[in-house]
Parts: C-alpha cells; sequence; structure tokens
C-alpha cells in the first residue's frame, strides 16, 4: 500500500528530527540551573533512602589478603606540585601537622608519630571510583570517631572539613578550573562516627605513598573515592559548607558532582 | 485485554480496545525513562570504558574495552570482547566530535550530554532510575491485581505447543489478524515476560549492587552477582539486551501495521483489519 509506505516515512522522519531536537535539549538542560536543581532532587532522595536503609553503623563488606589489588590505581592527583607539601615530603612528614580546629571544645594538633600512637583500626576494603572501577586494599588508621571524641564536638557541629594541601586544576582533561583551588571534601557526622571511618597513614602495610595522599587519607568506605580525601592537613568542624570554596561541599561537588556519593 | 467498545457504531467487530489505560501510560514513561537511561548510562560507561569480572578491576585483563590509539592514519577505535579485537573507528573508541575525529568509546550522538560530563550524566542516569523504578511498580501492581500478567502475558499450554510456526509466521512477516490479533501471540507473550520479569529486575538490582552504600546494607547482592564488577558487566548485558529487544519490537511495529499499533498504544483502539482476510485458524 503507497499510502502506507508515505505513512512510514513520514513517521521516520518526523522520529528523528524529534530524536535530534531533545539531543540538543537535554545539553541545553544538562547544566541549566532549574533543571539541574530537577535532576539534584533524585540524588537528596537517594541519600534520604539510603540512610533509611542502612542505618549508621552497617559496615562495607571487608575482604581476605588474597583479593587485594595489586596495582590500585591512584586518581585525582597523583604527585601534587604545592610548595608546602614539597618541603613535608622533603622532610619525611616530620614537620607535618594534623591539625583539629573549628567548633571543637579542644584544638588538637597531632604529628604521624602521635597518630600512631593512637588506637588504630585496619580494614581491607573494595574502593570504588565514580568512574566505574574498583580495586580493593588494606588500609590502617585512627578512627575519626577516636579524634572527634578527643576534640569534644560542639552541638552547633553539623559536618567535618577536610582540607587538604594538593591544588587540583584538572578536572580529567575535558574541564579546567579558572581558579585553582586547593582539593577539600565535607562529611557528615554520622558517616564521621562510622567504625570505618578512619584516617589511613597506612595502605596494604606500608605507610602511604604520596601517589596514594601520603601523610594522610581518609577512608569513608560506603561512598565514592572522591569523597576520600588526601594529604589531609586540616580537619575542620562546620555548621554548614555554603561558605566554603563553591559551597557544595567539595572539590568535585563544587564540579557538579553529588555531596552524597553513596551510589 | 478488554472486550469491544459497546459504543460503537456498526462495524465495531473491527475495532477493539487493545491496551488498557494503565498499559499505555506505564509504557511510554517507561519507554522514555530507558531512552535517558540508555544514553546517560553510555555516559557514565564513557568515564572507564572497560568491563571485568569479580569483586575488583584487573586493569590489565579486562572482559571487554572500547580504547583509541593513534596509528599512522590518524586516531584508531578498537573494541575489545574476550581478548577478540575490532576495528570500530568512527563508532566506538574515536568518533566524530565537533568536527574532528576524538578519542571517545560510545560516540557523542548517543550519550547524554552529548559531550563528556560523567557528573551531568549520573545525574540524569539517577533521576530517571528513581522514575523507571516507581513506575514499574505502579505497573507491576496494576497487572498483577488486574491479573493482565496471567491473563495475557503467560502463555496457554496450546500456545506454547504452536511456537515454532509462530516463529516461521514472524519470519515470513506474516501476523495474526482478527480475532486471533486480539492477543498477544506466544512470540510477544515471551519477549514481553523476559523484558519485564527477568532484564528490567536484573538491570535495577545490578544497577543497586554498584552502589557502595546499598553493598554495605544488602551484602547479599555481591554474592549473588559475582562482585561488583561482574555486576556492572551484567548491568551492560542486560541494557545491550534491552537495546535488542527494543529494535525487535519497533521493527515489528513497524512491519504488522504502524499506525494501528501505534494508536492502540496512544488511545487503545485497534482495528482488527477485514475478516474476509483473516488468517483461516
Amino acid at each position: 500500500m503507497p499510502g502506507n509506505r508515505l505513512h512510514r516515512r513520514d513517521l521516520l522522519k518526523a522520529l528523528t528530527a524529534l530524536a535530534g531536537l531533545a539531543m540538543s535539549g537535554c545539553d541545553r538542560l544538562s547544566n541549566e540551573p532549574h533543571s539541574r536543581s530537577v535532576l539534584d532532587a533524585a540524588n537528596s532522595l537517594t541519600y534520604r533512602a539510603q540512610r533509611l536503609l542502612i542505618g549508621a553503623d552497617r559496615l562495607a563488606p571487608e575482604y581476605s589478603e588474597a583479593e587485594i589489588s595489586p596495582d590500585f590505581r591512584a586518581n585525582g592527583s597523583t604527585d601534587p606540585q604545592d610548595e608546602e607539601y614539597l618541603d613535608l615530603v622533603g622532610n619525611q612528614f616530620a614537620d607535618w601537622r594534623l591539625k583539629i580546629h573549628g567548633l571543637v571544645e579542644h584544638e588538637l594538633s597531632l604529628s604521624i608519630d602521635e597518630l600512631r600512637a593512637l588506637p588504630a583500626r585496619t580494614q581491607i576494603t573494595r574502593h570504588d571510583c565514580v568512574e566505574g572501577w574498583s580495586c580493593i586494599g588494606k588500609w590502617t588508621g585512627v578512627p575519626l570517631a577516636e579524634i572527634l571524641s578527643r576534640a569534644g564536638v560542639r552541638p552547633e557541629a553539623r559536618f567535618v572539613v577536610f582540607h587538604c594541601a594538593d591544588t587540583l586544576n584538572d578536572g580529567g582533561g575535558f574541564w579546567v578550573d579558572p581558579e585553582s583551588i586547593r582539593y577539600y571534601e565535607t562529611i557528615d557526622l554520622v558517616d564521621a562516627a562510622h567504625p570505618q571511618t578512619i584516617l589511613a597513614y597506612d595502605m596494604n602495610g606500608k605507610p602511604l605513598t604520596v601517589r596514594h595522599g601520603a601523610p594522610l587519607r581518609l577512608r569513608l568506605e560506603r561512598q565514592l573515592g572522591y569523597k576520600m580525601a588526601k594529604y589531609i592537613m586540616r580537619i575542620e568542624l562546620v555548621h554548614s559548607f555554603a561558605e566554603l570554596h563553591g559551597g557544595r561541599g567539595g572539590y568535585w561537588e563544587d564540579r557538579g558532582y553529588e555531596w552524597y556519593a553513596g551510589i | 485485554m478488554a472486550a469491544i467498545l459497546a459504543t460503537d457504531p456498526p462495524g465495531a467487530e473491527r475495532r477493539y480496545r487493545r491496551h488498557a489505560g494503565p498499559v499505555r501510560v506505564t509504557h511510554w514513561i517507561n519507554a522514555a525513562c530507558f531512552t535517558l537511561l540508555l544514553m546517560s548510562g553510555l555516559q557514565i560507561f564513557n568515564a572507564h570504558p572497560a568491563l571485568y569480572v569479580g569483586e575488583r578491576s584487573d586493569f590489565e585483563h579486562p572482559t571487554m574495552s572500547i580504547r583509541a590509539h593513534q596509528s599512522e592514519r590518524g586516531i584508531v577505535g578498537e573494541t575489545m570482547i574476550l581478548g577478540h579485537s575490532f576495528d570500530t573507528t568512527g563508532v566506538l573508541g574515536a568518533s566524530r566530535e565537533g568536527g574532528q575525529v576524538s578519542p571517545r568509546a560510545f560516540p557523542s550522538w548517543i550519550t547524554i550530554p552529548s559531550y563528556q560530563d560523567l557528573a551531568a550524566g549520573r545525574r540524569w542516569h539517577f533521576f530517571f532510575a528513581w522514575l523507571l523504578v516507581l513506575n514499574g511498580l505502579v505497573y507491576l501492581a496494576w497487572g498483577f491485581a488486574s491479573r493482565h500478567f496471567g491473563r495475557d502475558l503467560l502463555p496457554r499450554r496450546a500456545e506454547l505447543s504452536h511456537i515454532g510456526r509462530a516463529v516461521l509466521e514472524h519470519l515470513r512477516l506474516r501476523f495474526p489478524r482478527g480475532a486471533a490479533a486480539k492477543r498477544y501471540n506466544v512470540l510477544q507473550q515471551l519477549s514481553y515476560l523476559l523484558v519485564v520479569f527477568v532484564l528490567f529486575p536484573l538491570m535495577i538490582l545490578t544497577g543497586l549492587t554498584m552502589s557502595p552504600g546499598v553493598d554495605s546494607a544488602v551484602p547479599p547482592l555481591l554474592t549473588l552477582f559475582g562482585g561488583r564488577q561482574t555486576a556492572r558487566l551484567i548491568h551492560f548485558a542486560a541494557a545491550s539486551g534491552l537495546v535488542l529487544f527494543v529494535i525487535v519490537h519497533l521493527v515489528m511495529v513497524l512491519v504488522s501495521g504502524a499506525w494501528n499499533n501505534l494508536r492502540s498504544m496512544i488511545t487503545g483502539r485497534y482495528d482488527l483489519g477485514n475478516p474476509e482476510t483473516t488468517d483461516a485458524r
């Protein structure tokens, strides 16, 4: 039936035009503020749903020594060139101090040896990168809860900020930061109190290498890799992170990634 | 499926309300969600275009990977599946983006956004994943409550025994008409059951298994799928299965009366065709 064939061709043409229109529409909507906030609503739903489902203390799976990755990948900064950091490396971190400040009862300043003298936890866990890959590593460090209980968290504190030594001004090759800033991350107090949330100084039984965040990095096992700040210099307790850098609670969050990275 | 509309004029025996309202609404929401999930999913895949078996990534030995490398004739796209490599320049590994060939696993015309932006791809993906799940729950609840699944999707014994003939007729592009077209044929029933009860549940469960948060809440998911990276591989494979289904589905819609089929999924009305031409069976 010729009529039918005409219809089919029209239908295909209309569909192709519609697809083209939809594609350019999707591009425009991707970073337009209003549509973005609609899409972001799904992430706060995920955050609430996971918090409800997981509860405060469910542990991330732990693995055996045999499952440790022989080639644990390092992402983000792997060799910071910041002068202050290079000086610390030059002296094997003898001059490095971890500062805990902000909404705390007592400010703390701890050397790496003082951290090593505190109660420690070792865990073999899976590291999931936002890109999609996973590696398994063994981490030893001080539970963040231990440090926070020594500092005394004030009741108005709601978030823990990790200020890092590295400047990361390369967003993976597709994005360039006009003003290079230091890496930072924030987590809430539920995650801060989790038994597997540790400040790790050893990886696979040896002191952290520069690639993996020496002298100290965060392990936050129920979220993705970009939350796990490396090269930690200071830990600050705050009520809100709206005034910090881009205001979204982390280096990658300021560049469009979700603050809650449990998915 | 519903009966002949009572108010229809003479000739009503030819017209038939093929799809119930909830099927039509959830079908189109699902179609939109799946399209956006597929395209944003390929954007996410492009951030690390390799698949592995197990919990962790063995970067040297992926099960499947899409890569780009330089050769004397420019950028070459290479797709590797189980150790076999194929030159896929132009589509996979290296394709045209803004006028020039650049390294990209899936081409820009099939990803959301068209340019590389993992963060935006994830926003689209998780929004429409929630919508797809909620829409799917509505469909399942209605399908069981109305007995749609048992009545229309579950093949009867007689239908199953004619499966060979149904395959032959489909290959000859001959489709049931008249009274026989009131019911899904056995190949439709089986493929819809596969999509609704196997492929979509697999997509959702393997998607959840990739979440480190969900893994700490429900560790058996990791055991079920054999690790996070295997879950990612199954997620990709099941999505490929759904794409294959959609291609066959669209071809069948086109060759078995495009407007009639499309109308029946929009308004519900389906024209059974001239009874004289009905297959005698």
